[in-house]
């Protein structure tokens, strides 16, 4: 059995088949690649699993569970985290706070507690924020900590994003082009911190990515999509020869 | 300028970030605490009404300034709040059971109407809180056996264990300010817990708060009841202060001033709810000089720069009849509110805060420091 599997995953739009029976595995420890061209449906299977959109069918297993029914917050409860393509952060808190936020799926207080703020709560948040300086120092964030969002550089926000995801202690992350906006500096961080995610904090990486460069270095596996299907799955390099993949994107 | 050298996460945590926050606040607490025996009964009278007032303002802030949710139908849990009491109170129920019992009632209400608002957004949701206060308002009219109807109710003087507190008593001032202050102090230990920080989420972004493993109905839900329940706490006092309530009194009108609290002051802080409070209590003595004083000052000043007896007198009457027109003080509160969303969209307390940082900063303030900057990223909203 697999560690994370779906089984002929579809969503479709009316006619057009955004995902059409797709049906992969990621096993544990594993950096898996997912690579296409625009609108073949990458984003939307990241979109199925973090049930932003329900699938018209199909199912999807983690750790031998059947999680399709599940609603999108327990998702990220089973340990499943992820990045948006486009920055999702909340804009108007600090990056501690936002940070703070990712650390929810662990907080066990109740709301009588918190109220009075019993010695529990401040127990529970100095915990927290013993974590969430881990991952700033992991991330090399340390100088944005109390600085505000809406006035950090691109570069900066994906990054927290992403330290966002890892404050959740996720088994599974999901890193929606984790290099799209960066420079080639950015990349490279990006691509040594997608390894230590791998061999430091023992995370399973599903990712979806444009850049080969960075794709050829970290990936294990790649799977290549293209109109919903999936082409070619296996080593970088298999699916970079694959004819079908080089025909999706040349038009040859 | 002040530089704070954070050595323990705690610096992070505790409610008053260095000693400054002490010495402003004792000496607030201390003016507070003598106000009742130095200033006039009709201003102590008023500041009990800048407590009930900054009460609803913080609980309208949990929903609409921290969680995102608009409601224009506060006035009703109000209501809910003030009928609990003066209907409890027909039964020699102590005053500390009916305070708690109007606040749970009003906080469940609050939860049950949060639960059909967890498909509505913006515009939507403020329809919703409108017909839900008209709902209840008609309510009041109409179930006679419970609540007179538009007799209206008498609330009998508080009695608080075994001692009477009249409603224009330094006794009745405490009571409202400590029930400001512990509602602040909650308020603020909600924030900086688990529970704050999902509701700042949701306000930001809901799939990423969704994506994060926050269940955004049930916070939802959590904010309205909070909300709600704070807001039937401050009906309690709010019926004791005018010793006698009615169901023409929790109108939209009434909502719209605590949408008008928390804009005014500032939706993003605490502050805001207090700052806007006062600034709404203030409108109605303004109200009564205009009334009052300005048509003599105005025909004063006419005939002062030449004008006939006549003249003068005409105007004098014409200030007046403008000065209590019917529907006054809704155009001013109107006026008010597009003023400052124009020109002033943090409030009250972000004019301070622009202040406070012109004179850390002075000479080398910048203009634009506070210039709000749209960034256009979000297409992955999934609304």
């Amino acid at each position: 059995m697999s560690y994370f599997r779906a089984e002929n995953l579809s969503l479709h739009f009316g006619g057009l088949k955004a995902v059409d029976s797709v049906s992969f595995a990621v096993e544990k420890g594993e950096i898996l690649s997912i690579i296409g061209p625009n609108g073949a449906g990458k984003s939307s299977i990241f979109n199925l699993i973090s049930r932003i959109y329900p699938p018209t069918s199909g199912k999807i297993y983690f750790e031998d569970q059947d999680i399709t029914g599940q609603p999108s917050y327990e998702i990220a409860g089973l340990g499943i985290a992820r990045t948006f393509q486009n920055i999702e952060l909340f804009e108007n808190a600090t990056m501690l706070s936002n940070l703070l936020v990712g650390r929810h799926r662990h907080s066990t207080t109740q709301l009588w507690q918190e109220l009075l703020f019993l010695p529990s709560v401040r127990a529970n948040e100095k915990a927290h924020r013993r974590r969430v300086e881990q991952v700033i120092e992991f991330l090399d964030l340390e100088v944005y900590r109390d600085k505000l969002i809406s006035g950090l550089p691109y570069g900066v926000r994906k990054v927290i994003e992403l330290a966002r995801a890892l404050c959740s202690e996720p088994k599974l992350i999901l890193l929606d082009e984790p290099s799209s906006g960066l420079n080639v500096e950015e990349t490279d961080d990006m691509s040594f911190w997608i390894r230590d995610m791998k061999t430091e904090l023992g995370i399973t990486v599903l990712m979806v990515e444009h850049d080969m460069t960075l794709v050829n270095r970290v990936s294990d596996r790649v799977i290549a999509l293209n109109y919903g299907r999936v082409l070619a799955m296996g080593s970088p390099a298999e699916v970079q020869r694959h004819p079908d993949v080089i025909a999706a994107y040349l038009g040859a | 300028m002040r530089f704070l050298f954070k050595t323990d996460y705690e610096d992070d945590i505790r409610l008053f970030p260095h000693s400054g926050y002490f010495v402003s606040y004792g000496v607030l607490l201390a003016l507070l605490v003598i106000a009742p025996f130095v200033l006039s009964s009709y201003i102590v009278s008023q500041l009990v009404f800048v407590c009930i007032y900054a009460t609803v303002g913080v609980g309208l802030m949990i929903l609409t300034g921290f969680t995102g949710q608009a409601s224009l139908g506060h006035a009703a849990f109000l209501a809910i709040g003030a009928y609990t009491a003066a209907y409890l109170q027909q039964f020699d129920v102590p005053f500390p059971v009916y305070f708690l019992a109007a606040g749970l009632l009003t906080g469940l209400v609050g939860a049950l109407v949060g639960f059909p608002a967890l498909r509505l957004q913006g515009i939507y949701l403020v329809i919703a809180t409108i017909s839900f206060a008209f709902i209840v308002e008609e309510v009041l009219a109409r179930w006679e056996s419970v609540t007179h109807g538009n007799e209206g109710m008498r609330v009998k003087t508080m009695s608080l264990f075994g001692t009477m507190v009249p409603r224009d008593g330094p006794v009745f001032y405490f009571l409202c300010l400590s029930v400001l202050i512990l509602t602040i102090v909650g308020t603020l230990n909600l924030l900086r817990s688990p529970t704050g920080r999902a509701f700042v989420a949701i306000r930001d972004s809901e799939t990423a708060a969704r994506s994060m493993g926050i269940n955004v109905s049930l916070y939802k839900v959590k904010s309205f009841a909070i909300s709600a329940g704070i807001t039937g706490l401050a009906g309690v006092l709010f019926a004791h202060k005018l010793s006698f309530i009615s169901p023409e009194m929790f109108t939209l009108q009434l909502s719209i001033e605590f949408i008008i609290v928390i804009l005014i002051g500032g939706t993003f802080s605490l502050h805001g709810a207090v700052l806007g409070a006062i600034f709404l209590v203030m409108i109605d003595p303004f109200l009564t000089y205009l009334k009052d004083d300005m048509p003599g000052v105005i025909a004063g000043l006419a005939a002062t720069f030449g004008a006939g007896k006549a003249t003068a007198d005409g105007i004098q009457s014409s200030v007046a009849a403008f000065a209590s027109a019917n529907g006054l003080k809704g155009a001013i509160y109107g006026v008010i509110i597009v003023l400052f969303v124009l020109f002033e969209p943090l409030g009250l307390y972000g004019r301070w805060l622009k202040i406070k940082l012109f004179f850390q900063l002075f000479p080398l303030y910048k203009r634009a420091t506070f210039k709000r900057q749209k960034i256009y990223v979000k297409s992955e909203r999934n609304r």
